[in-house]
């Protein structure tokens, strides 16, 4: 498929998710290789706009953010739900600096999750950021990730909160997470 | 005991000595915090009280963000130990004005000295680490101007490289474990946060 005609149509909605990244002027992506994001992580890569830093574990993610809103760059984190867990620490930053934090996470271990091993942590995952104070704002429907993702840029760029969009995993679906794209 | 000669607030004021509007400077929480402060307390410093692990990344983050200024992170072997994957993360982006210091006690200060994995091996009971050497761990990560500084004469130089030398630089500096008083910055995250952006920003 041609990339840039179906960002053009937005037809599918990690090319949406692109699309709003782009119109919020996100310039840093942080990520941990993830194969519900891959297709986004991609798109970031390919742009001469934004800089992809892989991470070795999630919560790197927030320190960076922290960095590049001190040095007046937006920026996001890119995670599975299963790396959650390890950003819970530094979440706190986010309160105590009141720094705009912006991250979309693709759930596992719901729907229909097929590997046991994802089942506490996916479970955990909204309790976990709620207990921490991040907001969350959730989507299983494809219609509703532009609109979703473009609202939880605002209320953190404009109001300062920090954001998490929970992808579910009905959206994403489980012909991609057949067993060799599983993590 | 460590047999470190180098006393970590006389060395601070001089990396530090002179700092203007093109440094931007990140202070791990404990004692580098209040080394960095005792140096002169200013909008462009940001010392945390918590966030253990996070200073590597948040002086990336800023790093790229800002390339025309010079990024210095100052922080302690605790704090490197919690965070050591955030070394190849740094290696991944090569940030040419990025410089990081680690001020190795080889202890966790803030909690009464305990013994970091930088201590020796079969150092006693109570005092014994994993000889942990951060410099090596930095360079395997592909930090590749990575070095550890132990003597006085070599501290001219140190203070260059980490004010001018090309990024990603990593030095650990072996310094002594002594009691000295607390030198505190103000306590609110979102002042300080506030206070280094309009300084940088020109608005918070």
């Amino acid at each position: 498929m041609n990339a840039e005609a179906s960002l053009k149509f937005g037809a599918d909605w990690r090319d949406q998710i692109f699309d709003v990244l782009q119109a919020h002027d996100i310039r840093q992506v942080y990520h941990v290789p993830d194969a519900g994001h891959a297709r986004l992580i991609e798109h970031c890569q390919r742009s001469n706009a934004m800089r992809t830093v892989p991470l070795t574990t999630e919560e790197e993610g927030v320190a960076l953010a922290a960095g590049a809103w001190l040095g007046g760059q937006r920026s996001v984190l890119l995670m599975q739900s299963s790396g959650v867990g390890n950003t819970i620490n530094l979440m706190g930053l986010t309160k105590t600096l009141r720094f705009p934090l912006l991250t979309l996470i693709t759930m596992r271990g719901e729907w229909g999750e097929f590997n046991s091993w994802q089942y506490p942590m996916g479970q955990g995952t909204p309790k976990v950021l709620e207990a921490m104070g991040v907001l969350l704002y959730s989507v299983d429907k494809a219609e509703d990730v532009r609109p979703t993702v473009d609202a939880a840029a605002r209320a953190a760029f404009n109001a300062g909160q920090a954001v998490a969009v929970l992808l579910r995993q009905k959206l994403i679906g489980i012909k991609d997470f057949g067993p060799r794209n599983a993590r | 005991m460590s047999k470190a000669t180098l006393q970590r607030r006389p060395l601070v004021k001089k990396i530090l000595e002179g700092a203007d509007d093109d440094l931007l400077v990140i202070a791990g929480l404990g004692s580098p915090n209040w080394d960095v402060t005792e140096a002169g307390d200013r909008p462009l410093n940001m010392p945390l009280w918590g966030g253990m692990g996070a200073p590597v990344g948040i002086g990336l983050g800023l790093a790229l963000a800002q390339p025309a200024k010079r990024v210095l992170v100052i922080t302690g072997d605790g704090d490197m130990l919690m965070s050591l994957g955030s070394l190849a993360t740094v290696a991944t982006q090569q940030p040419a004005n990025l410089a990081i210091v680690v001020l190795d006690n080889e202890k966790f200060g803030e909690t009464g000295n305990q013994a970091t994995h930088t201590s020796p091996r079969n150092n006693g009971p109570t005092e014994s680490g994993a000889g942990a050497d951060l410099a090596l761990i930095a360079q395997g990560c592909g930090i590749a101007d990575a070095a550890t500084v132990r003597d006085a004469a070599e501290v001219a130089r140190l203070v260059k490289d980490l004010r001018t030398a090309k990024g990603p630089v990593f030095r650990v500096v072996k310094v002594m474990v002594e009691k000295l008083d607390f030198v505190m910055p103000p306590q609110d995250g979102a002042h300080l946060k506030d206070r280094f952006r309009q300084a940088l920003l020109g608005h918070p």
